[in-house]
Parts: C-alpha cells; sequence; structure tokens
C-alpha cells in the first residue's frame, strides 16, 4: 500500500466532512470505550494483570533472540518450517515460493496486520492467485477495495446500509438470504459466500497474536471462527508473524491474552483462542499436509534496545486507539497507512519513513490517554515527542513553525525583552478587542477563529502589575 | 512559609487576575509569596515540538530562578507537568543539571493540590453550578483530580456537576489547535457541547490553556456558561468579567 501519511492534514479534513464516516465513528467510538470500562470494571485485579504482562513481555524482548530460536527449535521438531524475513519483498517472495510449491490456485486469508504490512494480498494476486479475505471486516472491505481503518475491526468505519449494497452489487446467487437490513442477515449472506471459498482454498493464511516458544505453537484469536477454518481445512497453513509476538511459555500468553481480550473488545475471552502446533500427525482426523511460519522483522530488530523499544510490547489490542479523540475524530484512512492511531502514529514514521510519516506525531495533542489505556503501558506520547525530536534534528519541520518557535524561544530567554514584547503585545490585542472581551476573527490567527472566538487579554501582564503593588503597597 | 510562584507564560500575558488569586490563596496560609523576577515561559512549546536545545536553554534559568523556594507552585498542570515530569527527563544526560531538576521537581506542585494539601480555608461565595474541567496535564501527569473538587466544595452555595465524558482532551493541546485546527475545532466542540450538557451555568479549571480554547468554543455558540480560572473562583473573584467576556 502507497502510504498517504504526508497527507494527513487533507485526509482529515475530508474524514471530517464526510458525513457517513462521521456516523460510523461516532457509533463505534463509544461502544468501545465502554465495553473496556465494563469489563475492566469487573476485574479488580487488572493493574496487577497489566503489570504482570509488561513483565512478561519485557523479559521476552530482553531475550527475544533466544525466544525465537527455541520457537524455530519446536516447529520444526514438529514437522513444521521457519521461514525468516528481513524485509516486506522477503516474507512475500517466501509466500508465494510456498504456494507455488504448493499448487495452489485459492487461499483462504484470516486477518493479518503483518499481512496488510507486508502487503502479501497485492503480491499474491499480481502471481495470479486469488485470495479470499475470510474475516467479515477484511472481507468487506476487501471487495470495496478499501485498506482497513482499525487494526481489530478493519470495517468499522463502514455503515450497515454500505456493507448491504456492497453485497447486493457483488453476490449475484440465487438462493441467497435477502434482503440484508439486519446485521444478522448480512452475516448471513457472508458466511454462505466464505463457505465455499473455504473448501475451494488450497492454502489458509493466518497471522498470529503470538509465537509459544516452549511449544512451537501460534497463537490466534477471533471472534468468527474463520481463523480456524482457514487454518485447518486447506492443505497448507501459513502464519504469518512479526518476531515481536515471541513470548516463552503458554502460560504466559493466557496473561496476555486476558489483557488482550479486555482491552480490544471489552470481552473476558475472545470467541475463538486457537493454538496452532505444527501440520497434521499421523493420528489427527484433520488439519494442514504444511505447516509454514513467516517471520517478519521489518525494522523490528531495529527498534529493539532503541528510543523504540517500549512499542515492541504492542499486543495490537487497539485500545489506544479507540481512545484518541484525534482517531475519532477522523478515523484510521486519514492515517494514510497500515497503522491508524497513537500506535500507527510511532510505527509508520519507524516503517515508511519519517518524512513520509511526520504529520501523524505531530497530530496529537499529548493528552496522554492512548498510555493511561495500554495495557503494555507503553510511554506512546513520549515516542511521538521523540518522532517530533528526530524530526526537527533532521530539519523537517516546517519553516513557519520552526521561525515562530525560534523567536518565541529568542525572547524567552530575554526577560526584558520577553516584558517589552508582552506589554506591547498585550496591550495592542486590548486595544484591539475594543472592551468586547474577545475576537471572532483576527489577522494570523484564521486557524484558531474559524470555529472558536479568541478571548482577548484582561490588559496588562502580571509581572508589571506585581511590581506596582509591590513598589505601592 | 515561603513560596515561589511561577505564573507561566499564559497567565502573565493572558489574565493577571489569576496571578492576584493565586497570590491571595496562598497568602491565605500564612505564607509569603515571593514571584520570582527572571521567570518567562518554562520551555514547553519547544519540548513538544522537538526543539530540545531550545527546551533546555529556557529551563536553565528557570530552574536557577526557582532554586532554593521549599514550594514552587504554578497555577497550571501544564507547566507544572513540564516541572515536575518533562525536566528531569530533559537533563536526562546531564547528571549537573539532572540534579537541580529533579530538586525543582521535589518542591514543584499544582496551585489547587497545594492548597488542598495545606489545608487551604476557602473563604468565597458563588452560587450556581460549577463544572471543574481537568487538563490532561493536571489529570494524567500530576494525578490531580480529588484537590479541586474538595476546594470547590467549600465554596459557599455552589453545586459541582459532572461534565460528561470528562477524560476526554479539550483539542487546545498547544501549537496542535493551530497546526491542525480543522481536528481541534471538532474536539474543543464535542468538549463545549459536554459543558452545556452538564447543567453548569460556570465552567473552572485550573490551566488557561484549555480554559482559552473552551471558552473560545462557547462563546461562538453563544453559550451563557462563564468561564474562570478555578482560582478566581476559590478567590471569590468571579465579579469581573469570566474569559471572553466584554466589560460591563
Ligand atoms: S499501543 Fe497499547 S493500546 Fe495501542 S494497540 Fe498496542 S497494546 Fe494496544
Amino acid at each position: 500500500m502507497k502510504p498517504s501519511s504526508h497527507a494527513f492534514a487533507e485526509n482529515a479534513r475530508r474524514a471530517l466532512h464526510d458525513a457517513t464516516l462521521q456516523q460510523a465513528l461516532a457509533k463505534a467510538g463509544v461502544g468501545f470505550v465502554d465495553k473496556r470500562r465494563g469489563a475492566i470494571a469487573g476485574l479488580p485485579e487488572f493493574e496487577a494483570l497489566r503489570e504482570a504482562g509488561r513483565a512478561i513481555k519485557d523479559h521476552s524482548l530482553a531475550n527475544l533472540d533466544h525466544y525465537l530460536a527455541r520457537f524455530e527449535q519446536q516447529v520444526t521438531a514438529g514437522g513444521g518450517q521457519v521461514h525468516w524475513a528481513e524485509t516486506p519483498a522477503q516474507a512475500c517472495a517466501a509466500v508465494l515460493d510456498i504456494c507455488q510449491q504448493a499448487g495452489a490456485r485459492m487461499i483462504a486469508k484470516g486477518k493479518s496486520m503483518v499481512g496488510e504490512e507486508i502487503a502479501v494480498n497485492d503480491a499474491l494476486e499480481a502471481a495470479g492467485y486469488e485470495v479470499v479475505e475470510t474475516d467479515l471486516g477484511e472481507y468487506i472491505i476487501q471487495i470495496a477495495h478499501e485498506p482497513p481503518s482499525h487494526i481489530i475491526a478493519p470495517a468499522v468505519h463502514k455503515t450497515r446500509g454500505q456493507i448491504a449494497a456492497l453485497f447486493e452489487a457483488l453476490h449475484h446467487r440465487p438462493g441467497l438470504t435477502r434482503p440484508l437490513e439486519t446485521v444478522p442477515q448480512i452475516v448471513d449472506e457472508a458466511r454462505q459466500i466464505l463457505r465455499d471459498k473455504f473448501l475451494a482454498a488450497d492454502v489458509g493464511i493466518t497471522g498470529a497474536n503470538f509465537l509459544i516458544a516452549e511449544t512451537g505453537s501460534t497463537v490466534i484469536v477471533t471472534n468468527e471462527g474463520n481463523g480456524d477454518l482457514s487454518a485447518t481445512l486447506p492443505r497448507v497453513h501459513i502464519v504469518l508473524a512479526s518476531i515481536e509476538k515471541a513470548v516463552p511459555t503458554l502460560e504466559d500468553a493466557s496473561v496476555l491474552l486476558r489483557l488482550l481480550a479486555r482491552s480490544a473488545t471489552g470481552q473476558e475471552i475472545t470467541s475463538y483462542t486457537t493454538f496452532f502446533t505444527g501440520p497434521r500427525r499421523a493420528d489427527d482426523l484433520d488439519g494442514p499436509e504444511e505447516f509454514h511460519v513467516v517471520l517478519v522483522d521489518n525494522g523490528r530488530s531495529q527498534m529493539l534496545g532503541g528510543a523504540y523499544h517500549e512499542m515492541l510490547r504492542c499486543i495490537r489490542c487497539g485500545a489506544c486507539l479507540n481512545h484518541c479523540p484525534v482517531y475519532g475524530a477522523v478515523g484510521g484512512h486519514a492515517y494514510g497507512w497500515v497503522y491508524p492511531g497513537p500506535m500507527g502514529a510511532v510505527l509508520t514514521p519507524l516503517m515508511v519513513g519519517l518524512k513520509e510519516g511526520r504529520p501523524l506525531p505531530n497530530a496529537s495533542t499529548l493528552c496522554g490517554r492512548c498510555e493511561a489505556v495500554c495495557p503494555m503501558s507503553i510511554p506512546l506520547p513520549k515516542m511521538l515527542r521523540e518522532h517530533r525530536r528526530r524530526e526537527f534534528v533532521q530539519g523537517l519541520t516546517p519553516p513557519r513553525g520552526r521561525w515562530a518557535l525560534a523567536a518565541w524561544a529568542y525572547g524567552a530567554r530575554r526577560p526584558w525583552l520577553y516584558r517589552k514584547l508582552g506589554r506591547w503585545m498585550v496591550a495592542m490585542l486590548k486595544l484591539m478587542s475594543g472592551g468586547r472581551g474577545r475576537f471572532r476573527s483576527l489577522p494570523f490567527a484564521g486557524a484558531w477563529t474559524a470555529a472558536r472566538d479568541l478571548p482577548a487579554p484582561q490588559g496588562g501582564t502580571f509581572m508589571d502589575q506585581w511590581q506596582r503593588r509591590k513598589h505601592h503597597g | 512559609m515561603r513560596i515561589a510562584l511561577f505564573v507561566s507564560c499564559l497567565v502573565d500575558l493572558y489574565r493577571p487576575s489569576v496571578g492576584f488569586a493565586a497570590v491571595k490563596l496562598l497568602e491565605g496560609l500564612g505564607a509569603e509569596v515571593v514571584v520570582p523576577e527572571g521567570q518567562t515561559c518554562c520551555g514547553q512549546p519547544a519540548f513538544n515540538s522537538g526543539d530540545l536545545a531550545a527546551a533546555r536553554d529556557l529551563a536553565r534559568p528557570l530552574i536557577d530562578t526557582l532554586a532554593g523556594f521549599e514550594h514552587v507552585v504554578v497555577p497550571s498542570g501544564s507547566c507544572a507537568g513540564m516541572l515536575v515530569k518533562y525536566y528531569p527527563e530533559l537533563f536526562a544526560h546531564e547528571p549537573e543539571w539532572l540534579a537541580k531538576a529533579r530538586t525543582l521537581a521535589r518542591h514543584s506542585r499544582e496551585l489547587s493540590a497545594f492548597l488542598a494539601e495545606h489545608g487551604a480555608v476557602i473563604d468565597a461565595r458563588h452560587a450556581g453550578r460549577v463544572a471543574m474541567h481537568d487538563s490532561c496535564s493536571s489529570r494524567r501527569e500530576l494525578n490531580v483530580l480529588a484537590e479541586p473538587r474538595r476546594l470547590l466544595n467549600a465554596v459557599a452555595g455552589l453545586e459541582q456537576v459532572d461534565i460528561p465524558e470528562a477524560e476526554t482532551c479539550c483539542g487546545f493541546g498547544g501549537t496542535f489547535c493551530v497546526k491542525y485546527p480543522d481536528i481541534s475545532a471538532r474536539m474543543v466542540s464535542d468538549k463545549a457541547e459536554a459543558v452545556i450538557n452538564s447543567g453548569a451555568d460556570t465552567l473552572v479549571s485550573g490551566d488557561m490553556g484549555c480554559l482559552l480554547n473552551i471558552a473560545g468554543r462557547l462563546k461562538r455558540m453563544e453559550s451563557p456558561v462563564r468561564v474562570y480560572h478555578i482560582a478566581e473562583l476559590l478567590a471569590g473573584m468571579t465579579d469581573a468579567p469570566g474569559i471572553g467576556e466584554g466589560e460591563r
């Protein structure tokens, strides 16, 4: 996916004026927040769990090489195969290779953000494979030819009406449930269409929420069970996973799963939690003949030990998106690449470059709510600031902002000058306000006054008035 | 008790009465209030814009100016947060300044928290329904939530009401409000509606940034809700025009 993060401001403006999108966002936002609140209220030891989860991730990351090596060993011992990919291109090549060797034609795909990151669908389609997304949300955006707008609810930007219209236009086939007025009707129709695809697929690709080193298992959570079908019906199962997903034990994964479900959807546990350990064994009744894990780095090993190290704790729960007032106002597409919201504003500049991604870390009030709700206590605002620092050092900050800041800092370092300028500015504004106490518009303040008045200063500065009071009692 | 008041640039330039209200409240504790001369700006705009060199250049003289005071009080959660939380971060690699920054951080407090902790006796009347807006810095950096409410409770005639979705940012965000005006406008509109829905006739907060922002939007919506810094209300200074109001 070609990033359009550099155009965030325009994307955002468009999103703010899109009435249908605003309707969808308003509905989703409150729902997520309330559900998480409820789930956490119901678990008094949530903070302790959060601490434990963080410790597990910190330990796993500190020993990542060890746990990844152990994971590979166990996968191999179980009859599977691990493929290491440093770049998205290498990852796609590995997937294409497996598909070709399997003589595949159709591929059933479960939701995978790493898949989005490496654009595996584009690579597969370019090579002539038919790819069907089996997660309902992913399926909807696939047929709409759009990228996901949320990391756990990819089609959250679509209204029910829009989805029904998409289905009606695409699924011409007798025997389908019609009309499409309710959510169950829509789900039912998708299910009928997708069932056939599962059965016809030669290869199933899924993501992974965790990789378990001690057993060589990959874990996936879904609420639709599509991950299980994608993995077990086709002959070949490919798991796409990024390297930071490795944890030592099943026990560790279960702590993180409890945090994930509550933070993401407010569930105690996701409807389907599946552990895949190798291909079908001799006495298994079903399962794939081949089991492959493609481990994607894509810049993560560079993050280890650096300023963005803690971002690797992220379990992709989406809580930071759901509680972000900027995400809530503009939705995910405005961010212009795969990962939106606060976590996206940290990851995108790292993965597509600061030059392309620089608006994202700036499009934040640093209100800190993301960090407050993050189950992994990731200091997201601190990392947004770190991006801004790099942007400034590399001279990528737009000149106007740079100059304004330099002028302000110059004045503020010289108290006598600062007082003089302050006195003058306050007097001017006070005079111009004509005693009305506010401005409806003001030259150079158009950004502020487009939607709000600018209160006028009271008149005089505190420092001057204080001096006077001191001297005249 | 000697207290240094770091008045913050917005109070200095925009609303001196907040500074005088703070002085009055602190003197009410029986303290001597000093306003050190060299103070200007804490450097937060530079810090948040990635210009750490400029932020340090502004922080150093302020650290020196405020050094030696047992108490430094700031009528702003966001500037207090800068002193308490970010100065030590800013000098993480300069041991000498780090020590000074840590000392300042230990001695610095946001005004309402300081007043509540020192058992301030509030002698003010305000008949009406008052909503308290917590700045994100007060709420999440300093964890100051109960203190202002406790103080407001002591104001005669005052009824406190809660703002729905109180945890959501008002959309000010320093330079954010001019860098992304459309998004900021949307956020402040939501906040102003929430304030109106709370049923309050007066809005207070401990941060001038949020106050200018929300008051500006309320005025644009022609809302009659009056807006003051919490210090003004606690000091019984709400007879003067509120933020964004003309002289009467
Ligand atoms: S940064 Fe935290 S809140 Fe956001 S998706 Fe990752 S784990 Fe969840």
